[in-house]
């Protein structure tokens, strides 16, 4: 079927399949990227298959958005697959840019995460300690399953990725936004550069009340009922909107409940994780400090950080792919 | 010399779920494989974690279904932290959860698993589509659909807080109150809501079960198995996809088990097979007896048939006189022990089912909007971390869906176990393949319409093996023969 509108294309990785619902979520305005593009290959949507991909000269998608993180040798080969035959590729959605929530595996690495799943789990009856391979036998032949990457990669780890489109997953309005213009004509940013999002902070996005009142210390979302209407990072919520980009317009905030950093971090050079413990650490009240000695300070400093008993997964939820903190490797292991 | 058939229901990526099916020497079904090549391993990276941000983590499981999640693991955390959650926030959760049910059964009808029938199962693959839909019923219904998807995920998006993975939950409560003006909105929303569920059960009723052709294909032996049956139900034993008991009642309708969510240790446990990264859950009284079904068998299924065959009524007046004529239908109506229904067994009448649970959805919005304390301000208050064990249980659309967390002093997971909706039907899925492919393909011989009724034995289940195959649109197919020795290819059937 020959069709003289650019080619897009959309595939998913390691994710949830939230990316394509967020597509999905542009309700009828679906039909104008219908009428601007030839969609052409989306598992999710459309039936197009591999085969039909590798049949295409290289370069013949005009624009791939590509959503997931690599954690089979499968979801590897498709990035590269699709990396060939795309002018350009858009690392699409946190899981894509660094890893997302599927990289949080790399704190375990994958021979826990197996164990734990079919060996350990407390409702499995697996006394041999199966585990499932990637070549079995069956009495009527053999039955192959894809094997697994050593570590979950960001897209960019594998393959050259011309723009990357952050949030878990990006906002229908932005990816909206982002279709109108390419479909434009309008020269694209420089490659590498970030779509879909705003260069400014999620607090900048946020609607609630500043006070410019530090916070005594950190607490968790139970730990007390927000105060409507006022910021919640000043009322001591673990809220990343300071160290995070925008572009949701504050979604969670809104809602009383603190930014997770779904969009990543407002500094792409920077470490995400430090970045957003400082952020938190600047709005805490360190105290009178004359005269204290150094115990009493770290004292000080470990109450006011007790309401996060969980760094890694509250400040490296969604980027443990593309950082080198806590990255456990099979060497690490032993 | 035996061939092997490859079906690939999702062929561009192999990781979401393949069929392996073996033909012997005389060209007949030796065996059928249904593989899950994916595994994430949430169980794993979840341990570490605080446990009331698992709402907000596990919703990240599926983007389709990513109320389910956070519902399970909402309730888990309550669990485990040992607070009740305030009345008005669990009447917000649950209307979230029923709205969420109407766009998730309203998908799969229009979209996925109902064109097989409106538009025809031996129809041409292009026109089994939505589009096709709106051929055969009118170019109004794609409005419907659109509005219906639109109008109740604007709901979820100002109760939960964002579109697609809400984060409205905290422990003990919910983020935010319901106002008057919502109210008001949302019982316009839940009334447009049963009048299309209505509407689509008189679509069924005109377009399948008045075509004789339709009904025997639901009728065959073809498309049925006696599994017991899995599903949540209230005091009065009527279906509740939030909350309740878990109920199970074996291949006959005796009921087997009874039982809080906490203690689904004591009933269920999981198979695993070398050749597939998804488990085989089954109930411990009868035990894995391998891939066979009947009343000694240990498997079940959690579907919306199911929980119809486990329910003695629905909990709403238009959902069940629907109930009613439902068993009648199948002459099960008071037929079973106790005067119970006998449990259906044809599993195609699970999309009818579907329809019913999407009425019962509707209208439990309606009386929970209704409730006289739904915009009670008091929906949050402040708890504290414990050690603890939690399990918290939701109906999802695909089945009983189970999270259960242990935490430290501190609310830190120590350990994390999950059984979702379409691992329950793990099993059943796999036997119903393997009975479609023996029922269909002969002599070595398989042609598109085959592959097509083939599909519609796994995708009856709705299964979201990564939600591959529920969302708009409908999974195409590619058969591959091949001679097992040599690899030789003997045909290859496509359909897309």
């Amino acid at each position: 079927m020959s069709n003289s509108k650019p080619k897009l294309a959309m595939y998913w990785a390691a994710s949830c399949g939230g990316c394509e619902i967020a597509l999905a979520n542009i309700h009828e305005a679906i039909l104008e990227i219908d009428s601007h593009f030839d969609f052409m290959f989306c598992p999710c949507l459309l039936d197009t298959k591999k085969s039909d991909i590798e049949a295409l000269p290289d370069g013949a998608i005009f624009l791939t958005l590509f959503n997931g993180a690599l954690r089979t040798e499968e979801n590897l080969e498709m990035a590269e697959l699709l990396r060939r035959k795309s002018q350009v590729l858009v690392a699409f959605g946190s899981c894509a840019a660094t890893g997302g929530i599927p990289a949080l595996a790399n704190h375990h690495g994958i021979a826990s995460v197996l164990e734990t799943a079919f060996c350990d789990a407390p409702s499995v009856d697996n006394p041999e300690r199966l585990i499932p391979g990637i070549s079995s036998h069956v009495p009527e032949g053999e039955l192959e399953l894809p094997p697994f990457l050593s570590r979950v990669l960001a897209v960019h780890e594998a393959v050259t990725v011309d723009y990357t489109m952050p949030g878990c997953p990006p906002e229908p309005e932005q990816i909206i936004a982002v279709v109108r213009h390419v479909a434009s004509g309008v020269p694209l940013p420089p490659a590498g550069s970030l779509l879909g999002c705003s260069d400014r902070a999620v607090c900048d996005e946020c609607q609630l009340e500043k006070r410019n009142v530090l916070a005594e210390r950190l607490i968790r979302p139970f730990g007390a009922v927000p105060e409507p209407g006022w910021c919640l990072v000043e009322q001591g919520f673990s809220c990343l909107g300071n160290a995070t980009r925008g572009g949701c317009q504050a979604l969670c905030p809104s809602a009383h409940m603190p930014c997770t950093g779904c969009y990543g971090a407002l500094d792409r050079d920077a470490d995400p994780g430090a970045v957003a413990l400082s952020a938190l650490a600047a709005a805490l009240d360190p105290g009178d400090t004359a005269g204290r000695d150094e115990a009493a300070l770290h004292a000080r400093l470990a109450g006011a950080l007790a309401g996060v008993a969980d760094p890694l997964g509250t400040f490296y939820r969604y980027s443990l792919a593309a950082t080198v903190v806590a990255d456990r490797t099979p060497e690490v292991d032993q | 010399m035996s061939q092997r058939i490859t079906i690939d229901p999702i062929t561009r990526l192999e990781g979401h779920g393949k069929i392996e099916i073996f033909l012997d020497d005389s060209g007949e079904v030796a065996n059928a494989y249904f593989q899950v090549p994916e595994l994430r391993g949430f169980e794993s990276f979840c341990v570490g974690r605080h446990a009331e941000e698992m709402p907000n983590i596990t919703n990240r499981i599926c983007g389709v279904c990513p109320e389910a999640h956070h519902m399970a693991a909402a309730k888990a955390v309550d669990a485990a932290y040992g607070v009740e959650c305030l009345p008005a926030a669990k009447r917000i959760r649950e209307l979230i959860y029923s709205s969420f049910y109407v766009t998730d059964h309203t998908t799969h009808f229009y979209c996925l698993g109902g064109p097989d029938f409106i538009v025809g199962p031996d129809a041409p693959a292009s026109e089994r589509n939505v589009l096709g839909v709106i051929r055969k019923v009118g170019l109004d219904i794609g409005k419907q659909v659109i509005d219906c998807r639109k109008r109740n995920h604007e709901l979820i998006k100002q109760l939960g807080g964002r579109g697609v993975h809400l984060c409205g939950a905290v422990p003990g409560g919910w983020a935010v109150a319901l106002t008057r003006e919502q109210q008001a909105e949302f019982r316009t929303c839940a009334e447009q809501n049963v009048a299309f569920a209505r509407f689509s059960l008189q679509a069924f009723d005109d377009i399948v079960l008045k075509n004789r052709e339709y009904l025997d294909l639901i009728l065959s032996d073809l498309y049925r198995h006696e599994t017991h049956s899995m599903g949540t139900v209230d005091a009065a034993m009527a279906p509740n996809f939030y909350d309740g008991t878990v109920r199970v009642v074996d291949t006959l309708g005796n009921e087997i088990a009874l039982y809080e969510p906490a203690s689904y240790l004591d009933h269920v446990a999981e198979h695993v097979e070398p050749w597939s990264y998804l488990k085989y859950p089954y109930l411990k009284r009868f035990g894995w007896k391998g891939f066979v079904d009947g009343q000694e068998s240990g498997i079940y299924q959690a579907t919306p048939l199911s929980r119809l065959n486990v329910a003695d009524r629905m909990a709403t007046p238009l959902a069940q006189a629907e109930f009613e004529r439902f068993y009648e239908t199948f002459g099960a109506r008071g037929a079973g022990p106790n005067g119970r229904n006998l449990p259906v067994h044809h599993r195609l009448a699970t999309h009818w089912a579907r329809l019913i649970e999407l009425l019962y959805a509707a209208e439990r919005m309606a009386e929970l909007l209704d409730h006289p304390d739904i915009c009670d301000p008091n929906v949050r208050r402040a708890v504290e971390a414990r050690a603890g064990v939690g399990v918290g249980s939701v109906e999802a659309p695909r089945g009983t869906l189970t999270h259960h967390y242990e935490t430290d002093e501190r609310g830190v997971l120590t350990r994390v176990n999950l059984i979702v909706g379409t691992t329950n039907n793990n099993a059943p899925i796999s036997l119903s393949i393997m009975k479609a492919a023996k029922g269909l393909i002969h002599g070595g011989k398989a042609t598109e319409g085959i592959l097509n009724k083939v599909e519609m034995a796994f995708r009856l289940y709705d299964p979201c093996c990564s939600c591959a195959t529920h969302a708009l649109g409908k999974a195409p197919l590619e058969l591959v023969l091949r001679r097992a020795g040599n690899g030789e290819l003997l045909d290859r059937i496509t359909r897309g």
